[in-house]
């Protein structure tokens, strides 16, 4: 596959147009999928949408904190997640709430995390899947790492992970990817190329013509991926995973999406895109093409989208709920983790603050 | 017992380590063919094979942050940073991630990698080859840093950092790599982390040092005691966690506390003991502590160094005010 979508002739991979309908040239790299892989891919990308909107309407009536959203991208997210299998190992950045859910999160852990309790970092059964990670472009390394691990132990999983156009200006872009290369280890790079690194336009972050293109001189293969396309996404990733499992080393995918939202709840893009553009991108909502081919194919219809909307913001609202019981985080937490055992020096300073809290309290 | 330096005590903790246990992999930039610039690592590669014992590409930043992907997926890394002064672009991954793992994920993913690193003075090398910038380090939660001064406690404070599930920065004092033999055991044996070691009794003054000041200090320790003060030497061999009972005892017995150490001495580990002196045992003290340090300089280059790297005189210097004061 990679050899037919040559990243420094800008060309892309693509399965289904803006109305849902299947490209003539995308027909051939058409993934195989169940109705029912179908069905659980694009309910996977509804239940993202509506926990982000939830979760934007939850911090607008001061329920929770500042939060990214992964609103416009959920195809990448979740598509790259579903293409593989629970043993691969994904390193996320902040920007793949469709991924994370994909991956065994769950809405309320996401939603605990953004109250600020660190319990949310992690998810139930422990998915092998890394918490979220501020630093940009940081995560790229652990992926290599994770890769090496793998070729190490002569495993056969994968470890994917995410960050974004402004991501490939920072120096662990560079180094993640040339030490995945060096050692050859199975690791899919998703650069999710949403045009804008907070409020700097895709054009300004770099004089590449594309991003994919930055693979070449990595010695990896790269490749342009409609990144709202769900079908494009699965079977690029495929591919990658495919390429990884095989011992050929990694892979660069450059998913061409939009940030549909703010970077978070707290940027006005307004600043610096204009209303036009953000329209001319709401056609091309990896929703709406999706759900087009699902209903084309008589495996969705109206009553079905409503009831799975209705399903999910249930779910988002109770969980929001049992985040808002939560107790706020007990004094041990704050140093239990720290390390293995607690230093002296740590306790001590824990038992000093008791002794504090105890004083308040009688006073 | 064989007599090793201080190379040969690492290299020999390393390599009791790496036959042990199959999920310890070694790298670094140089530290596998060659062994390393220093040639700690001497050997290891031969022994071991390319895929345990690796040279990477010229990238710090990575070095630490494939350390923790490896160290998620259960592996125990053991990186070497060439020089002390080569960890900076690599600091993001170390405080941002590699001290922070465990407590952002509660425990569910850790990182237990050993990080060597050469650090110190006194070898006449060019620019940011020769700081000692433990207390930037000290200063990270979730890091263990440790700083040993000989031969037999490097080894045994190794391989308790590398059987540590916390990230530990273990610094080398490269000045005394070979300056001296010690008897070190063959076999395994742990030195604790967080523990120091009182070399020598006294009674009239507590100086505490670590790593190639060590070296210093007992020159000093020795002189002083021809001019009739006798001074209780510790070894503080662990930087982060402190040992302060140990400094406490020995203060509440003599009454007075020096420090000395390489780096700046604004904000570093001699403030930080004296701090404790002061919270824990300042009815003890019968003079002002003294820190003898490094300046706030940056390290000067070695037409300048031995103004900055303290010395035995510089001690002896400091132990005469510390007296002057009680009479």
């Amino acid at each position: 596959m990679f050899d037919s979508f040559d990243p420094l002739k800008g060309k892309m991979l693509r399965i289904l147009d803006e109305r849902g309908k299947v490209l003539k040239a995308g027909q051939k790299w058409m993934p195989e999928l169940s109705d029912e892989e179908l069905v659980d891919g694009y309910r996977a990308m509804v239940r993202a949408r509506v926990a982000d909107e939830r979760a934007v309407s939850y911090q607008r009536q001061g329920r929770i904190f500042t939060l990214p959203t992964n609103i416009g991208q959920e195809a990448s997210a979740v598509g790259t997640i579903k293409a593989l299998r629970p043993d691969d190992w994904m390193v996320q950045s902040y920007r793949e709430l469709g991924g994370v859910l994909a991956k065994g999160g769950t809405v309320k852990n996401h939603l605990a995390y953004f109250s600020g309790s660190e319990t949310g970092s992690v998810h139930p059964g422990n998915p092998r899947l890394l918490p979220l990670s501020v630093p940009i472009t940081s995560q790229v390394t652990h992926a290599a790492g994770i890769g090496h691990s793998i070729v190490y132990r002569g495993g056969d999983e994968v470890a994917i992970t995410f960050f974004g156009d402004g991501g490939t200006s920072q120096g662990d872009f560079n180094e993640g990817l040339n030490w995945a290369a060096v050692y050859k280890c199975p690791v899919i790079f998703v650069c999710n190329n949403n045009q804008y690194a907070i409020s700097l336009g895709r054009a300004a972050q770099t004089g590449s013509e594309t991003l994919a293109q930055k693979a070449v001189a990595f010695g990896m293969p790269g490749m342009i991926v409609d990144g709202n396309d769900y079908l494009a996404v699965v079977a690029a990733t495929r591919a990658a995973a495919e390429h990884g499992r095989a011992g050929k080393g990694p892979v660069l995918l450059e998913m061409y999406t939009y940030r549909m939202g703010a970077h978070t709840t707290s940027d006005d893009p307004s600043i610096y895109r204009s209303k036009e553009e953000e329209e001319s991108w709401l056609a091309k909502d990896p929703l709406i093409r999706m759900k087009a081919f699902m209903v084309e194919r008589k495996l969705w219809d109206e009553d079905k989208e409503e009831a799975l909307r209705k399903e999910m913001g249930a779910e988002c609202d109770e969980a929001m709920r049992e985040v808002e019981n939560m107790d706020p985080t007990p004094v041990e937490d704050i140093f239990r983790y720290q390390y293995e055992s607690m230093p002296p020096e740590l306790e001590r300073q824990m038992q000093d603050y008791k002794a504090f809290l105890a004083w308040k309290e009688s006073r | 017992m064989p007599a090793m330096n201080l190379v040969q005590a690492i290299n020999n903790a390393l390599e009791i380590k790496l036959r042990e246990d199959e999920d310890i992999l070694l790298f670094g930039e140089d530290a596998g063919l060659e062994g390393g610039v220093f040639r700690v690592t001497q050997g290891l590669q031969a022994k071991f094979g390319e895929r345990r014992v690796f040279d990477t590409p010229l990238s710090e930043s990575v070095l630490l942050g494939a350390g923790l992907g490896m160290a998620v997926t259960g592996l125990r890394p053991i990186v070497e940073i060439q020089f002390s002064g080569f960890m900076y672009p690599a600091m993001n991954q170390l405080v941002t991630h590699v001290s922070r793992m465990r407590n952002r994920s509660r425990g569910v993913f850790t990182v237990p990698m050993t990080i060597r690193m050469p650090y110190g003075g006194g070898i006449r090398a060019l620019e940011l080859h020769s700081e000692s910038m433990e207390a930037i380090y000290g200063h990270v939660p979730g890091l263990k840093v440790v700083i040993p001064s000989c031969p037999y406690d490097a080894k045994g404070l190794l391989i308790s950092a590398i059987e540590s599930n916390d990230p530990v920065l273990f610094m080398e004092p490269k000045k005394i790599y070979r300056s001296f033999r010690q008897d070190v055991p063959e076999e395994a044996y742990r030195v604790p982390l967080g523990k120091a070691s009182v070399t020598r009794q006294g009674e009239d003054l507590t100086l505490v040092a670590y790593g190639a000041m060590m070296r210093v200090a007992s020159k000093a320790v020795e002189q002083a005691a021809k001019e009739g003060t006798d001074v209780e030497l510790i070894d503080l061999r662990t930087i982060y966690p402190l040992d302060r009972e140990t400094v406490l005892d020995s203060v509440r017995k003599t009454g007075r506390l020096m420090v000395l150490h390489e780096g700046p001495k604004t904000f570093g580990v001699a403030a930080e003991l004296i701090s404790i002196v002061n919270e824990e045992a300042m009815e003890y003290l019968e003079a002002p502590p003294q820190r003898v340090c490094g300046f706030d300089t940056i390290m000067p280059l070695p037409m300048g160094e031995d103004h900055y790297m303290p010395t035995p005189e510089r001690v002896l210097y400091a132990i005469e005010k510390m007296k002057a004061f009680a009479e």
